[in-house]
C-alpha cells in the first residue's frame, strides 16, 4: 500500500508542528480571530490538530456533519467565504513555512477545500 | 490479555483492544470522542505502571510524569490499575498548625499531616468542611519541608468556606484534604529555559512553589515572577521575594499594582500587560499562570502568540464560586 499524505509529510510531529505555527497565524488576523475570542486555547490546539490530520489525509473521524454542527454557531455570527480563503491562505503559508514540497502542499489544501460547503452551511 | 482493574472491579482486556474498547464494551462511563489521540477527552491514569509511550502522545510532560495517558491510545502492556479523571477523591484528615494574617484578606493556613503527603509544587487539593462543602486550594510549599502543606487564603466577597477558614477554624482543628491534582508544576529538565511566572492575588501561592522548587533544582535560565493586584494591601510576600532575587542573581520579582496609588519599587499596571512588554520575546520560555481566569485565559493566547510553545505553558484559573 502506497503511503498515506499523513505518513509522507511526518505524521504527529508534523501536525503539531504546523498547527502552532498555523494558529499564531490564525489568532494573528484580524479578519478572523474574533472568530477564536472564547475558545479554550488548549481545547482548539486539539481541534486544530484533527483538522491538519483530516488535511493530511490521516486518521480522523469527522464527518461532513461534524464540520457543518461545528460551525453553524459562526455562520450565524457572520463567518463566509472570505474567512474560509483566509484559513486556506493560513494553512498554505504554514506548509511552505515548514518546506512542505509543493505536490504535498496542492494535495493538503484540496482536502481542506472539500470541506468548504460543510464549514460555511451550504 | 491483560487485566483493568477500576475500584473493586476488574475487566479483561482482549488482544487488539485498546483500553477504551475495553471500558465502553464493559460500558464503563468514560468521556471520549475522536479516538485518534487527538482531542483528550478519555485522558485517565495509571497510579501504579507506566502507561505504554505512545498512549501518551501529545500530553504535556507534567502529565505524563504523572502517568496520564489516552486510553484509545493505549494498548497494555501488562495489567494497569486505572482512575477515571472524575472518580472521587480519597480525603485525609490533617491538623491545622497554623493561621495567621498575610495581608488585610488573606491568611496562611498551615497543614499538617501524620504520614509524608506526596505532591509536586504547584498543585491544589480540596479542602472539606463536615458539611460537604468543598473547595480547592493551591499549595504554596514544596514537598521537602516536613509532612505540613501551606495555602493562602483570600476572603472572598460572600465567600462561605473562605469565611470559615478566616474565622472559625484554629490551631489544633482537624480538617479533610483530598489528594493533589493538577498539573500546573516545575519539571527539572531543560534547567537553562527562561521560566515566566505571573500570577494576581494568591495565584502566589502555587507560583511561590514553583519558584522554590525551580532554585531548590538548580535552575540557571531566567526566572521572572509578575504578581499583581489593584493596591499594595493585597499584595504580600514582597520582602521575602526581593531577599530571594537579591539572592539569586537569575529571579526577578516584579510587583505590579493596577490601582491608582503605586509607591515606589512597584510596576503600574496590569501585572499581564507589564510582563509582555518587558519580556515581548518568549520563544522556547516555560510559563505558569495561575489567578484569575480573565487574566489566564487571555496571557495563554498571548505568551502563545508571543513565541511560547503550548506544551510549555501551564496554567491555573482559579474558579470562584460564591455562595
Amino acid at each position: 500500500m502506497s503511503k498515506t499524505l499523513y505518513e509522507r509529510i511526518g505524521g504527529e510531529p508534523a501536525v503539531s508542528a504546523a498547527v502552532e505555527i498555523f494558529y499564531r497565524k490564525v489568532l494573528s488576523d484580524y479578519r478572523i480571530n474574533r472568530f477564536f475570542d472564547n475558545a479554550d486555547m488548549d481545547k482548539q490546539i486539539a481541534k486544530q490538530k484533527a483538522f491538519f490530520t483530516m488535511a493530511f489525509g490521516g486518521p480522523n473521524s469527522y464527518t461532513g456533519q461534524d464540520m457543518r454542527n461545528a460551525h453553524a454557531g459562526l455562520v450565524k455570527t457572520g463567518l463566509n467565504e472570505e474567512h474560509f480563503n483566509a484559513v486556506m491562505e493560513h494553512l498554505g503559508a504554514t506548509l511552505v513555512e515548514l518546506n512542505v514540497p509543493a505536490n504535498l502542499i496542492a494535495e493538503a489544501a484540496a482536502i481542506a477545500e472539500s470541506t468548504r460547503n460543510d464549514v460555511l452551511g451550504k | 490479555m491483560f487485566t483493568l482493574t477500576i475500584d473493586e472491579n476488574s475487566y479483561t482486556c482482549q488482544p487488539g483492544e485498546t483500553v477504551l474498547d475495553t471500558l465502553l464494551r464493559e460500558n464503563i462511563n468514560l468521556s471520549y470522542a475522536c479516538k485518534k489521540g487527538t482531542c483528550h477527552s478519555c485522558m485517565v491514569r495509571s497510579p501504579d505502571v507506566m502507561p505504554p509511550q505512545t498512549s501518551q502522545t501529545g500530553l504535556k510532560n507534567t502529565l505524563k510524569t504523572q502517568h496520564y495517558f489516552l486510553a484509545c491510545q493505549c494498548y497494555p502492556e501488562q495489567d494497569m490499575c486505572i482512575k477515571l479523571s472524575d472518580q472521587s477523591d480519597f480525603y485525609r484528615m490533617g491538623t491545622v498548625i497554623d493561621n495567621k494574617l498575610l495581608n488585610r484578606n488573606t491568611i496562611l493556613l498551615v497543614i499538617a499531616f501524620e504520614d509524608a503527603f506526596e505532591f509536586k509544587a504547584g498543585q491544589f487539593i480540596n479542602l472539606q468542611r463536615n458539611d460537604g462543602m468543598t473547595r480547592s486550594y493551591s499549595i504554596a510549599n514544596i514537598p521537602q519541608q516536613s509532612n505540613t502543606l501551606e495555602f493562602h487564603i483570600r476572603r472572598l466577597p460572600d465567600g462561605k468556606f473562605s469565611a470559615w477558614l478566616h474565622d472559625e477554624i484554629s490551631i489544633g482543628d482537624s480538617i479533610a484534604v483530598s489528594e493533589p491534582r493538577g498539573h500546573c508544576f516545575y519539571l527539572p529538565e531543560r534547567r537553562e529555559q527562561g521560566l515566566l511566572l505571573v500570577g494576581t492575588g494568591t495565584g502566589l501561592a502555587p507560583l511561590a512553589g514553583i519558584l522554590t522548587d525551580a532554585l531548590a533544582h538548580g535552575h540557571t535560565g531566567p526566572i521572572h515572577l509578575f504578581h499583581g493586584s489593584r493596591d499594595v494591601e493585597d499584595l504580600y510576600r514582597i520582602d521575602e521575594m526581593r531577599q530571594l532575587a537579591k539572592q539569586h542573581l537569575n529571579f526577578h520579582y516584579i510587583p505590579c499594582l493596577s490601582g491608582k496609588q503605586a509607591p515606589e519599587g512597584f510596576a503600574v499596571g496590569r501585572v499581564n500587560e507589564i510582563a509582555l512588554s518587558r519580556l515581548p520575546d518568549l520563544k522556547s520560555w516555560r510559563v505558569f499562570l495561575c489567578g484569575h481566569p480573565d487574566m489566564v485565559n487571555q496571557m495563554k493566547k498571548q505568551v502563545f502568540l508571543k513565541g511560547a510553545s503550548m506544551a510549555d505553558i501551564y496554567a491555573d484559573a482559579f474558579l470562584i464560586t460564591l455562595h
